[in-house]
């Protein structure tokens, strides 16, 4: 063990690692070899912290000093002022956008100060790729607790008591999902973890695994016990080489300790994991497909029930859980399922993670309890809509969820409201819209998401979507008839009720929430032919202020069709027929003359 | 891993490392480090603190560095800050000294009167 004056966390999440945080900590290393600190100061490369638009951020303890947006030179003054000489570098400190207040520690910052992290819990403070560091935050404690203090029905009786939910998306007890497999016939019984998040702007399972992979390991083999099972197997998506990466370094590491394998413990009982990686199909998300995929097979889901609990992998009992849900269950063996379920709302208890993404100022990773309102979570950790922009609706559960407008805001955020709003909980991907957000338009990109990913298994799905795609791509494109919207609203029902797996039956939500919640925007696009937000660009007709424009002819010289005429030093005029709508010329007007209708 | 005692053994052992990381009210002993504090040999005596520490596995104690306390001519200075009691400030310490205010002050809480500044 070696003793430190300082350690400095350098956050190495995926998002500081594209932004650079390796040329950080080489220099921040070669400083403090350079002014011979080494034996003082310890350099740890932890997994993402969340505040991503930041990065690359370090963390100097024993302050906890949080700097943020780091280039390699910074490092070095950092090395060479704090580090060396004590004092704090002002100058890279976080500000607050809102007042300009500046926080020292991350304690002082409004992202981090409102959440409460317990599938969080370790990543951004421990270095992933240390065992030692994960058993010294009380790392396989619980599972030394389930093995050699508890049976393996109180284990299941203590997550029931919980309350804890599959946060995968459905909301699935998870108790109740161990005791069938527990009580099912057959052996031997599978453990599952599944990674393979594939929603568009979701990666909380990402980080975890990234950031504090044993979690998940110590949590599957708890569940090992609970049920009678000595193997687990991780299913990760390929795009996620990181995450595979010190997912199979934590298993070596796990094995040496004795903490995966044979006779852990010393009492007797085996466990072991073994990685699948897929090669990145959206539906092997879908539980019986990502079983499909584990034993070598296509892909595809099958219909429910047999439910994998019962019929899993190679056909006997078997537990799929999640990411973030097993990251959640070492805490509440140690802590007590009283104590998690003191946490959230009446039917969703303990925390969810977020990841916030689109148009918010303060992007990243946020968990935070159950009920929650979006209000909180968008402005309060958020920092709210950059660009003094209006809020115009947040977009949960990915291609599966739907749209939350404006005047939800303060709905307590779990399970049941968001169903009741038409929207899901998801995985967690939160992705934020200003009013520059055409509603038609997501839906058409989500919906060509789904075409996409379709395994064309049953026709509701291959071929339903496909059609109500072509619908919308046609109302985006100027061309919408009477009756498209109940057309739309009749098929996505069809779709809903008839495809086969959750996928399918899935697809249809964000068509059918944004013809809910702005049904208008549909019919400005139909009937008016117009696009308010101002995205559709069939719809958009150009125009120029003759007041504004001096006539100095960049916009003709740019227009790619020769659409816009004028003599010089003199207003131009764009001819709508040649026009194009690409929108170059509004692009490159200096006096901004140019503007659409 | 032979059995649940064997990892709380090593928990406790590795729970010192990341003691940094907790925030806990620990303990404080701060050496100067300002240009007079490192000249006059600050450095050895940081250094020399942490061995003695880590040596003795001594718990509960943080090591931290300050800038100029404005008493050059005493530097090198090392400050010991008890949770709840008065700052004691030693001066012109070395490293042998920095041992020993380990060993009496924080091993034994005797403070060494005759090496404080007021």
């Amino acid at each position: 063990m070696e003793l430190y004056r300082a350690h400095v966390l350098v956050c190495a999440g995926a998002g500081c690692i594209s932004s650079g945080c390796q040329a950080v900590k080489s220099a921040l290393e070669e400083s403090i070899d350079r002014l011979g600190l080494k034996r003082e100061v310890k350099v740890v490369e932890t997994g993402c912290m969340g505040p991503c638009d930041l990065g690359p951020v370090i963390v100097v303890y024993p302050e906890g000093v949080f700097y943020r947006q780091l280039k390699p030179a910074d490092a070095v003054e950092i090395a060479e002022e704090h580090l060396l000489k004590g004092r704090v570098v002002e100058r890279l400190l976080y500000k607050a956008p809102e007042n300009g207040k500046t926080a020292v520690t991350s304690d002082q910052i409004d992202f981090f100060k409102k959440q409460t992290r317990i599938a969080l819990r370790n990543t951004g403070i421990i270095n992933p790729e240390s065992v030692e560091e994960y058993i010294a935050r009380d790392g396989y404690r619980a599972l030394g607790k389930v093995l050699t203090t508890m049976t393996p029905q109180e284990v299941i009786e203590c997550i029931k008591k919980s309350g804890l939910r599959g946060r995968g998306g459905a909301g699935f007890p998870t108790g109740l999902k161990w005791e069938f497999s527990a009580k099912a016939p057959g052996k031997p019984r599978y453990v599952v973890c599944n990674a393979d998040e594939g929603d568009p702007g979701a990666f909380m399972d990402r980080s975890i695994l990234e950031g504090d992979p044993h979690s998940v390991l110590e949590a599957m083999a708890i569940c090992g016990y609970a049920i009678g099972s000595n193997q687990g197997y991780v299913y990760v998506r390929a795009e996620y080489p990181l995450a595979v990466q010190r997912l199979s370094l934590a298993i070596e590491k796990a094995r040496e300790y004795g903490l995966l394998g044979e006779n852990i413990f010393g009492t007797g009982f085996s466990f072991d994991v073994e990685i699948r990686v897929g090669a990145g199909a959206f539906v092997c998300g879908e539980e019986t497909a990502l079983l499909a995929s584990i034993e070598g097979r296509r892909g595809e889901p099958r219909p429910r029930p047999p439910f994998p609990a019962q019929e899993g992998l190679w056909g006997k009992p078997t537990v799929i859980n999640n990411v973030e849900t097993w990251a959640n269950i070492p805490p509440i063996i140690l802590k007590g399922p009283e104590w998690f379920a003191s946490i959230g709302t009446e039917k969703s208890k303990g925390t969810k993670v977020f990841a916030l993404a689109g148009k918010v100022n303060n992007t990243g990773l946020v968990e935070v309890p159950m009920g929650t309102t979006l209000r909180e979570i968008i402005f309060d950790i958020g920092g709210g809509i950059p660009g003094g922009k209006q809020f115009k609706a947040a977009q949960t559960g990915g291609p599966s969820g739907g749209c939350i407008p404006a005047r939800y805001l303060d709905v307590p955020v779990d399970y049941e409201s968001l169903t009741r709003l038409g929207a899901i909980m998801g995985s967690g991907g939160l992705i934020i819209m200003d009013e520059d957000t055409c509603m038609v338009d997501l839906a058409r990109f989500f919906l060509e998401f789904v075409q996409d990913e379709s395994c064309g298994k049953c026709s509701p799905c291959r071929i339903g979507t496909k059609r109500m795609l072509e619908i919308v791509e046609r109302i985006t494109r100027g061309e919408g008839r009477d009756g498209d919207i109940e057309l739309l609203e009749e098929l996505g029902h069809g779709i809903k009720s008839s495809a086969l797996c959750g996928l399918g039956q899935t697809a249809p939500n964000p068509v059918l929430s944004t013809i809910r919640h702005f049904r208008d925007e549909y019919e400005a696009h139909i009937y008016h032919k117009k696009c308010p937000a101002g995205v559709c660009r069939a719809l958009m007709v150009y125009a120029i202020d003759e007041e504004k424009c001096n006539g100095c002819g960049r916009c003709a010289l740019v227009c790619p069709a020769g659409a816009v005429y004028g003599e010089k030093k003199k207003p131009h005029r764009i001819d709508l027929e040649k026009c194009l709508r690409c929108g170059t010329c509004m692009e490159k007007c200096k006096f901004g003359a140019i503007y659409t209708i | 891993m032979k059995s649940l005692a064997e990892l709380d053994k090593l928990r406790e052992k590795l729970q010192e490392e990341m003691r940094l990381r907790e925030g806990k009210e620990d303990v404080k002993v701060v050496v100067t480090m300002g240009t007079c504090g490192i000249a006059s040999g600050a450095r050895e005596v940081l250094t020399a603190i942490l061995e003695e520490i880590s040596k003795r596995g001594l718990k509960g104690v943080t090591v931290t560095q300050t800038g100029c306390a404005g008493l050059c001519h005493c530097e090198p200075l090392v400050e010991v800050e008890r949770p709840g009691r008065d700052k004691v400030t030693y001066g012109h310490v070395d490293e042998k000294k920095a041992r020993e205010i380990v060993v009496s002050h924080l091993v034994n809480g005797q403070i060494i009167k005759e090496w404080t500044i007021k």
